[in-house]
């Protein structure tokens, strides 16, 4: 055991005996780092879990109920700490099984390598048992690549696997491993990688751009910051923040930038977007210099183009430059890694004073409080609203939970009303919108962060698509607070129903079983709310609970996500009601 | 609307499996048909070199070059319009050894500057090369006499504009 753990220190080029492919696999994660996969064996990758048996005192190895939960709990797990989350899949259904969370990690810029079994490579192309062309099929959802057919590529390949999938814009990387190349048995020796001649992970900046950038800011007269995921990613919330302060700017955030700066901050004006805040949205196109900072313009942020802040200087900050011009012509780009760009232009910009025009948003939010959220929060209605429970989770949890939310009209709810104090406090599936997310990446986000407390948001529908990983909690004991707000309704597209399909509620309607018992099947405390008199106290008592922990609210049937931009529409156009 | 026009993009990449349909996939990915592509060694040791045309607005290749670039083997991508680079694309025509003699066939030859490169006792195979327009004509003055096959290679093409490749794998 000492020599082993000498060999694997990590950092260094080791030198060792004969081991097999397999066992390089595992080595090659502990040379990373890396303590925690998630995964489900199979024929193609049994030779590894072998090796994982060996090494289960350094690398643990969590048994998923599907492989798709696999990729959402890395996922998760990646979202809130920052680190790579590792898949392990069989080849055939265990690799195709993993695509749709592959994608999501694409979309999204979440660092994960998944490390598929394939058959022997003499079957390659043979339509063997199990053979999938699992490198095709995920080509155009991954940031790269590769199978490996000879153990002795191992060590390189995965090496640049974990190198590709963190750096720069992160993303996910495949690695397929034919199931004679985990047998075959190599000299193993490991180096990191931190160059790939081809491959740039931050273009450099540009100090004229800089310069640029700033000059637009200081004669600007109503700026307007949208900051995104890149804060996060680049670690650069505190650049972020002193950047923001400085010039005085107020600054609204994507639905996946949440949380990067605390919810109550008073230049933090809410939430762009389809569902986001009005005043944000609609000052969009009022603005005369709009700042993007590490955000994509994503058309559920943008509206109609042609409608989108037509009249304001775009400024984007991006390290990734396919995103420059993409979808908003840009008038300064400024290419580069947000935390070393943001810490450039703060030298360059003077401090401001936008007072009257942030009253301007406060005005707007006011309006968007009695029209809306008043009412989600305080209803009238006999009903419970998604708003007042998240409303009651944030009391509760003083805004320091990481709120997991899954997607629909909750997922709307919760990133829309949830309070943070902390960075890396949101988890949601933004860009694909893959319902079953939240369940096992809130698993995955517990085993990141197990001191604090994870709570996951989801619809009646979304949790029934990945709802056997209560078996994972049942097996991990992972302390995961789940909340499914109960309409009975595929929620989201019954509302896309009601305002655009003259109420045609085609296959949204949805008969749900008994999840109070279905949670205490697999030994979770389950408890479920129907009237407003009982939510503080099922919430407190969900919030005290030191174990999982499962809690239904029955939600008013047909209530709405408002504001809302309708499709086509501009931003500015964002509707009350 | 913008218009379409013709483009030739240049993609200079690692030789490894797999990535043609990497590549290809981000043309999909935007519903573009691929009109042409060649595939060759560059002028660079163990650089491989991507001939794609296609028919698209140029803010559309712009920014499908830049997804090109992003590729994590894509060493450079470059986009160029017809002026811009000297292009040929080449041919070979099959035919029965009965039209060998044929004065008429024996001139378009000389005009497209074509020549016979096999003479069998059934079949003789002209090549020409040249450019897209010129390949067509040929190919509507050859078709009466009966082509018994036909193929043509993707466009081949080299920029006016420098494409600096090299210095882009010195400064990584």
């Amino acid at each position: 055991m000492d020599t082993l753990k000498k060999e694997t220190q990590k950092g260094k080029t080791i030198k060792a005996t004969k081991i097999s492919g397999a066992e390089a696999v595992v080595k090659c994660l502990l040379e990373e780092g890396i303590d925690l996969v998630y995964g489900y064996p199979g024929g193609a990758i049994m030779p590894v879990y072998d090796e994982l048996f060996k090494y289960k005192n350094q690398l643990h190895h969590v048994l998923t109920r599907h492989e798709q939960g696999a990729t959402h709990a890395a996922q998760g797990f990646a979202r809130v700490t920052g680190k790579t989350g590792v898949v392990f899949a069989t080849s055939g259904p265990g690799a195709t099984n993993i695509v749709t969370g592959i994608a999501d990690a694409q979309i999204d810029s979440t660092p994960m390598v998944c490390i598929t079994g394939q058959v022997s490579s003499h079957l390659l192309g043979s339509d063997a048992f199990q053979e999938t062309d699992i490198v095709a099929i995920s080509t155009p959802v991954t940031k790269w690549n590769y199978q490996i057919t000879k153990a002795s590529e191992i060590p390189e390949i995965l090496a640049k696997a974990f190198y590709i999938a963190k750096s720069g814009r992160p993303g996910p990387v495949l690695v397929d491993i034919t199931k004679d190349a985990q047998f075959e048995e190599i000299d193993f020796s490991y180096k990191r990688c931190e160059k790939i001649r081809s491959y740039k992970a931050v273009p450099k900046f540009n100090i004229e751009k800089i310069k640029e950038a700033a000059s637009v800011i200081n004669s600007a007269k109503k700026p307007f910051i949208v900051w995104g995921q890149g804060v996060l990613l680049g670690k650069a919330e505190k650049e972020f923040k002193t950047f923001m302060e400085k010039t005085d700017i107020p600054s609204a955030s994507t639905a996946l930038g949440l949380s990067a700066i605390e919810s109550k901050h008073r230049l933090n004006v809410g939430m762009v977007g389809m569902h986001g805040n009005y005043a944000p949205n609609v000052l969009t196109n009022e603005c005369d210099v709009l700042i993007a900072i590490g955000m994509r313009f994503d058309d559920r942020v943008t509206g109609d183009l042609s409608r989108y802040a037509k009249q304001a200087k775009i400024i984007h900050f991006e390290i990734d430059p396919a995103e420059v011009d993409k979808n908003v012509k840009t008038d300064v780009a400024v290419l580069g890694d947000v935390k070393q760009t943001l810490s450039e232009v703060l030298k360059f910009v003077n401090k401001g004073n936008h007072k009257n025009w942030l009253n301007e948003f406060n005005k707007l939010y006011q309006i968007e409080y009695e029209t809306i959220i008043e009412n989600q929060f305080n209803p009238t209605k006999e009903g419970l609203t998604m708003g007042e429970v998240i409303n009651r989770i944030n009391k509760e949890t003083k805004g320091d939970a990481v709120i997991v939310s899954d997607v629909g009209q909750h997922q709307m709810f919760a990133c829309r009303y949830a309070d943070f104090i902390n960075t890396r406090s949101s988890v949601t599936s933004g860009g694909l919108g893959t319902m079953g997310f939240a369940l096992p990446a809130a698993i995955g986000a517990k085993m990141g962060v197990p001191n604090r407390e994870v709570i996951a948001v989801i619809g009646d529908g979304g949790y029934q698509m990945t709802i056997q990983e209560l078996g994972t909690i049942l097996q991990t004991k992972a302390a995961v607070k789940i909340v499914v707000l109960n309409n009975s309704f595929l929620g989201m597209v019954r509302q896309w129903q009601e305002l655009f399909f003259d109420k045609r509620y085609a296959s949204t309607v949805m008969t749900n079983p008994d999840f109070v018992k279905i949670a205490e099947g697999y030994g979770i405390e389950a408890n479920r709310v129907k009237n407003r008199g009982d939510l503080n106290t099922a919430i407190q008592k969900m919030v005290a609970s030191k174990s999982s922990y499962f809690l239904e609210v029955v939600i008013e049937k047909e209530d709405n996500v408002f504001p809302m931009i309708p499709t086509g529409a501009s931003v500015s156009d964002i509707r009350l009601s | 609307m913008e218009e379409k026009r013709n483009f030739t993009v240049s993609v200079y990449t690692e030789n490894n499996i797999g990535l043609l349909n990497r590549l290809s996939a981000i043309f999909l990915k935007r519903h573009i048909n691929i009109e042409s592509m060649t595939v060759s060694k560059s002028e660079i040791e163990h650089v491989h070199r991507f001939t794609f045309v296609v028919i698209v607005p140029e803010t559309l290749i712009r920014k499908v070059v830049l997804q090109l670039e992003k590729q994590i083997e894509v060493i450079g991508t470059f986009y160029h319009t017809e002026e811009e680079i000297i292009y040929q694309e080449t041919a070979l025509f099959k035919l029965s050894t009965e039209f060998m003699y044929d004065e008429r066939i024996q001139n378009k030859l000389k005009l497209r500057r074509a020549h016979v490169v096999t003479i069998t006792k059934n079949y003789f195979v002209i090549e020409a090369s040249g450019l897209k327009g010129d390949i067509d004509k040929m190919y509507d003055r050859l078709k009466p006499y009966g082509l018994l096959q036909f193929v043509r290679s993707g466009r081949i093409a080299i920029s006016r504009p420098k494409m600096a490749i090299s210095d882009l794998l010195i400064e990584n």
